[in-house]
């Protein structure tokens, strides 16, 4: 990876990170990125987790895509998450590939981690977050705020570290993965470890990367985070730049155009490894497994307020996943807020425009 | 208390019995204005259930715990007693099955509050007897084919389903013309009735 240029900002963990696997993860670093002003007392921070493949550009240019941030729409001056109130931080997770120790990380002998980096979880990735929050100095959040697998960490803050949230915010997320979720993960993982450029791993001094396993990888995932009619609005059975189908297996669709270039693009930005790592950490996460399997006790301690938002044509984490936490927190007499809102584009609504999904995240954060 | 008092009457009856610091339901809890009312003036610990989203979405816009659901389901996923108030304010006469809601308010509330248009007001009745046609009426405006209230009660019925459910009245009132009346003749006189049961 190129060295970064911008604004993030890296941060050593001076301490071993203890990980749900058993093992110790040494001088790890968190890089991540922080707008707004952190008040005299400490009492504004937002703490925004990002989701598979995110990271900490949440409001701010990609330096590899030259894109705006992930979540600019959402977080900024004026914004719902309004940058003039809050301190808002965002933290690439540990086994990520922007600027956080992840398998593309220079292990101790000098080399890669490739593979050799730990099999981490979600709440490893937490315990990194954690970490960075002690490191700020900032014993309380205002709010923890997540989508997706971002909407994972922070009911993972909220069950294991309760007192460093006032507000938990978990938009199209779920509580554990369910079979479906984890078999296109497994479609994705598959994809990269059967592309032969990837070589067990062992590809950061070779010229080939595993780009087509990879690309693969992303196209699968990417029709998950879409809805049926989604596609059919923006697609339909069209064709790209031709009249007429070519009786051959070029991309004679604008949809098959459409994934082929989200997955070479994706590419160009992440790494292989860090994909198989992430995913493998969103397979494993079950919060209720990690509280004696009953849901309800993971939030036993919780006194922060909850505020769970789904969207109705989301079929990777569908309301039910949703109302499966409201359920728990409801049990656990936590206070819990639950909508679930209407949008045509599935479980990627989260990102794009939606002035009702602002609304509620600008009267939670209030 | 200036917010109770922009209250809807048979609210505001509520907003006034419900003990301080108490932990309230309220089912069908609309903008959360009841909600509202509870947390800032009696320093209750309120939470609300309501199925219309744009409504939910008010309501956490005002910094309250709603969950977005339908009560005749949704209550099932409350723990006994884990409320001291269950509040169902004009919601009674569209569920599914009233007897069973009942059931489930005195389940998950220690008491329960239930209001509701009383059908055995003079003019509905009037309205039927004389103009032989489902009655609308200023408490009940809306034609009944499209009307939410596919259970109309009586005050007497009501009565009858609390003894029928165990259920004892702790207390009761009544209200026409927005205004409080004397439970003498109830039946015929209130166009509302606000309920407070215990079991």
């Amino acid at each position: 990876m190129a060295p970064f240029t911008d604004h993030s900002s890296l941060y050593r963990i001076p301490h071993p990170l203890p990980l749900d696997s058993g093992q110790m993860l040494e001088d790890a670093e968190i890089a991540f990125c922080t707008y707004g002003t952190l008040a005299p007392d400490k009492s504004n921070a937002v703490l925004v987790c990002h989701a598979l493949t995110g990271d900490q550009y949440v409001a701010s240019e990609h330096p590899i895509t030259g894109k705006p941030g992930w979540w600019e729409r959402m977080v900024g001056p004026g914004k719902p998450i309004d940058t003039d109130r809050f301190f808002v931080i965002c933290a690439n997770v540990i086994g990520s590939c922007m600027g956080s120790t992840g398998p593309a990380s220079i292990a101790s002998d000098g080399a890669p981690y490739a593979m050799r980096f730990p099999v981490i979880t979600i709440r490893d990735m937490v315990r990194g977050l954690v970490a960075l929050l002690d490191g700020l100095e900032i014993a309380e959040l205002h709010a923890v705020v997540g989508g997706s697998m971002g909407g994972m960490q922070a009911l993972s803050l909220a069950a294991n570290w309760p007192e460093r949230a006032a507000r938990v915010l978990v938009i199209a997320s779920t509580a554990r993965h369910s079979a479906q979720n984890i078999a296109f993960h497994e479609v994705g993982r598959q994809a990269i470890m059967a592309d032969p450029a990837w070589a067990d791993g062992n590809y950061y001094a070779e010229k080939a990367r595993p780009d087509n396993g990879l690309a693969v990888a992303r196209m699968a995932a990417h029709i998950t985070y879409l809805s049926e009619a989604g596609l059919t609005e923006k697609f339909g059975r069209r064709l790209q730049d031709r009249d007429a189908k070519s009786f051959g297996f070029d991309a004679d669709f604008q949809v098959e155009s459409y994934l082929r270039y989200q997955g070479s693009g994706f590419t160009r930005r992440f790494d292989a490894n860090s994909y198989l790592y992430i995913t493998r950490a969103m397979d494993y996460f079950d919060i209720a497994e990690e509280h004696g399997g009953k849901l309800a006790n993971a939030f036993a301690r919780a006194q922060a307020r909850f505020c769970i938002v789904s969207f109705d044509t989301d079929w990777l984490y569908p309301t039910a996943e949703s109302r499966h936490i409201v359920h728990a927190l409801n049990a656990a007499g936590a206070k819990v807020s639950f909508v679930e809102l209407s949008a045509a584009h599935g479980h990627d609504s989260f990102l794009l425009e939606h002035e009702q999904l602002d609304r509620v995240v600008e009267g939670f954060l209030a | 208390m200036s917010l109770t008092t922009q209250l809807r009457p048979d609210l505001a009856v509520i907003a006034a019995h419900v003990a301080p610091a108490s932990r309230v339901l309220d089912i069908g809890c609309g903008d959360g204005s009841l909600m509202e009312v509870l947390e800032t003036g009696k320093d209750c610990d309120a939470r609300g259930l309501e199925l219309d989203g744009a409504l939910v979405e008010r309501c956490v816009a005002r910094g309250l715990s709603v969950v977005q659901g339908d009560a005749n389901v949704d209550l099932a996923d409350y723990p006994d007693k884990a409320f001291d108030y269950a509040i169902l304010s004009q919601t009674l006469q569209t569920a599914t099955r009233p007897d069973l809601m009942l059931d489930e308010l005195l389940r998950v509330g220690r008491r329960a509050f239930v209001s509701f248009p009383n059908f055995a007001h003079w003019r509905t009745r009037a309205a039927l007897m004389f103009g032989g046609r489902m009655p609308v009426t200023r408490a009940l405006p809306v034609s009944w084919y499209e009307t939410e209230n596919i259970h109309h009660v009586t005050v007497e019925d009501f009565r009858d389903l609390a003894q029928m459910k165990g259920a004892k009245i702790e207390r009761a009132w009544f209200f026409a013309h927005e205004m409080q009346i004397s439970d003498f003749g109830a039946n015929w006189r209130a166009e509302f009735a606000v309920f407070e049961l215990s079991r």
